[in-house]
């Protein structure tokens, strides 16, 4: 059951979804319909010449950088407007009711340290930690339990260790958002597009449909055509991003000289996003 | 065999019309949440199952619990037993087909829920428990026709439906088992994280299952020639008294680890359901009144006196079906989710839909039953005739 859409979203490199701005520097052979013989006759699918690769992507969040809560808004709206994430509490929308707060669909947003890192505690925190929002998003982890729960393999990791989903593929049975312990994921509990702007509309990511699970995908769209991850251009410099494997890339760089943290380090999930505190 | 569901006196066919009526209604409810998608429900971002899959876990501890009845008959030859084990069987059979439609309730993409069979994914406990619940199903179905068509025709089964008995009785403990797999395996839901839970889950099981089959037996016995027995009956009330005792135990013991070890992560959930937490505590109630039920249950069914009076023991069963109900019906999923793993509380109350889609999956199971539990006992009665 290896269609040639999930060798697409396999492969590192290639645009996760396929999507109609990434074709032209995808170069891919189909060989018509001469299904039924071998392998040579499946269409091959080969990394496009700018694709950013990596052992194991990874990103360090140094949260010096952020003032208060107005600087993490850029960054996750830029994260949310391209990749059409909908936005139910928009009081202008004909279908906005309070209740729709359950349904609300997160791939990066910010908590408070103690609701990020809920496992400390600390009653005398620091003034400047208490009231920093942090910004948080799937931790793409080294051993994900998403994926291992998952029963249709719709939640995979590639071999860049981006942790992906194929919504088509995608049952809806939840198993993967009860396995994460960081909450990073959400569930379409109805159709998201009509809370998309259509003037905002990406026409270049898939909008998703009702009863499937989303997250952050690192970007994978983005690095297949050799752009960094949404976020991390809004950042100003506040995220980087890079291979962990790779001694000489920035996150690494990073790691060696600050002390940072991760969520939950303890369940032994390997995240991949480090914070400097 | 089939055609004997058919003929039935007007009680029967009223019983069934209504039942029929509220799978309609549940029907309905269910084309409308296909149409909207599981937002019908009460469900969230961070209480992301609910009712529908609380009352799955619960139901296979139901159907688990026949092997309550084919240990003591086919392994230990309990002669009593062996006119009612199909009783057991049947309401496996029922309830097991109750867990299936409430997993497919419970899907976002039901339409798809083939995919968990094109692409087999062993590492996932949800694709073992596809195969354990099916595998189940399967068994008690052609165990039970084959007994019964054989009582029918006053032979004994046939030889070649011995190994699947046997096999039954390991499949039953694997179907809560794996059950209870799919929550405690989880990093990060401290309430689930407890080695605990699967024989909490069987104990809890095993005292359900049995009492909801007395007080099957006593109405039966009223609205029938067949009668199962009082021995049976008894003996029943024995295995019911062991499990609810032992289940209490088990959540004793639960409760002493996690507030003795003082972890916040495991404590919180328990505080949430039995005192509320930051306020929020919709289940408190509930849970009191489950703790409640338990216990005087068990005070009711140790007295050798009381558990011997049908009447009593009819109340002890109730108090034990409804308490074990909320135990895992209401507490058990809800109280994971809560709060979630950022610590934040956010309640889940089903909501009107959810619950009259529930009743229609309840009435479908109810309307299987009916059918089998008629066969059962129209066999049962014209042999003894
Ligand atoms: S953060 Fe959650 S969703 Fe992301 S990889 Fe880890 S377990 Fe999976
Ligand atoms: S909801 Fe989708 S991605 Fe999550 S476990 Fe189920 S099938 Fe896999
Ligand atoms: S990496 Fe991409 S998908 Fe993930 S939060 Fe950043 S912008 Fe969004």
């Amino acid at each position: 059951m290896e269609n040639s859409r999930r060798r697409f979203l396999k492969i590192a490199g290639i645009s996760a979804l396929g999507v109609a701005g990434a074709k032209p520097v995808l170069d891919v052979f189909a060989s018509g319909d001469s299904h039924g013989e071998a392998a040579k006759a499946q269409p091959e699918i080969r990394k496009g010449e700018k694709a950013l690769t990596a052992k194991q992507w990874a990103m360090v969040i140094d949260t010096r950088k952020f003032k208060s809560g107005a600087d993490l808004e850029p960054i996750i709206e830029a994260c949310h407007k391209i990749h059409n994430v909908p936005d139910f509490m928009d009081k202008e929308n004909p279908e906005f009711k309070e209740d729709n707060r359950r349904h609300v669909i997160k791939w990066i947003w910010e908590e408070e340290y103690n609701h990020a890192f809920p496992t400390g505690g600390e009653p005398f925190l620091n003034e400047r930690i208490k009231h920093l929002p942090f910004l948080v998003l799937c931790n793409h982890c080294e051993d994900p339990p998403c994926v291992r729960a998952c029963p249709t393999k719709a939640t995979f990791k590639r071999e860049d260790g981006i942790v992906v989903m194929d919504f088509h593929r995608c049952i809806g049975c939840r198993f993967c958002m009860a396995a994460c312990p960081y909450g990073s994921r959400s569930f379409n509990f109805r159709d998201p597009r009509p809370f998309i702007k259509a003037e905002e509309r990406n026409p270049e990511f898939p909008t998703r449909m009702k009863g499937v699970v989303e997250k952050c995908n690192f970007c994978a769209e983005r690095l297949a055509v050799g752009q960094m991850p949404a976020c991390v251009e809004a950042s100003n410099g506040a995220i980087a991003f890079g291979d962990l494997y790779d001694p000489e890339s920035e996150v690494r760089k990073l790691l060696a000289s600050n002390f940072t943290i991760r969520r939950k380090d303890g369940l032994g999930t390997g995240p991949t996003v480090y914070y400097i505190v | 065999m089939l055609e004997i569901a058919f003929k039935g006196t007007k009680r029967y066919y009223g019983w069934m019309i209504a039942l029929a009526s509220v799978i309609g209604v549940g029907f309905l409810c269910y084309l409308w949440q296909l149409k909207f998608g599981l937002g019908v429900t009460g469900m969230s971002r961070d209480v992301s199952w609910g009712f529908y899959i609380a009352q799955f876990t619960f139901l296979v501890g139901v159907a688990a619990s026949a092997v309550m009845l084919v240990i003591p008959y086919y392994l230990h030859n309990y002669k009593a037993f062996g006119k009612i084990t199909i009783l057991g069987e049947f309401l496996a059979v029922a309830s097991v087909s109750m867990c299936l439609m409430f997993i497919i309730a419970d899907l976002g993409q039901p339409m798809r829920a083939f995919n968990v069979i094109l692409n087999p994914t062993p590492g996932s406990i949800l694709f073992w428990d596809m195969i354990v619940l099916n595998g189940y199903l399967l068994l008690n179905i052609v165990i039970g026709w084959n007994v019964l068509e054989a009582e029918r025709n006053q032979v004994a089964p046939p030889a070649w439906i011995k190994p699947f008995i046997y096999l039954s009785v390991p499949w039953a403990v694997s179907i809560h088992t794996v059950t209870a797999f799919l929550y405690c395996g989880l990093p990060g839901r401290g309430f689930w994280l407890t080695a605990i839970l699967a024989p909490r889950f069987l104990s809890s099981a095993f005292a359900a299952g049995p009492s909801f089959l007395i007080l099957l037996c006593l109405l039966i016995r009223k609205i029938s020639k067949f009668d199962p027995g009082k021995e049976q009956i008894q003996s029943l009330a024995k295995i019911v008294t062991y499990a609810i005792i032992l289940n209490v135990f088990f959540f004793a013991c639960e409760v002493f680890t996690v507030f003795y070890s003082n972890i916040p992560e495991h404590k919180d959930h328990f505080i949430y359901l039995f005192a509320g937490l930051h306020g929020h505590g919709v289940l408190v109630p509930w849970m009191w009144t489950s703790l409640t039920l338990m216990l005087l249950a068990i005070i009711l069914l140790v007295i050798p006196a009381s558990r011997k009076q049908e009447g009593v023991l009819a109340v002890a069963c109730v108090f034990v079906f409804v308490g074990t109900w909320i135990d895992k019906g209401l507490g058990m999923i809800s109280g994971g989710f809560v709060p979630n793993p950022m610590h934040h509380v956010s309640e889940y109350v089903p909501t009107i839909p959810e619950i009259i889609i529930t009743l229609g999956v309840y009435a479908t199971g109810f309307f299987i039953l009916s059918v089998l539990f008629k066969l059962a006992v129209t066999i049962k009665e014209e042999v003894s005739a």
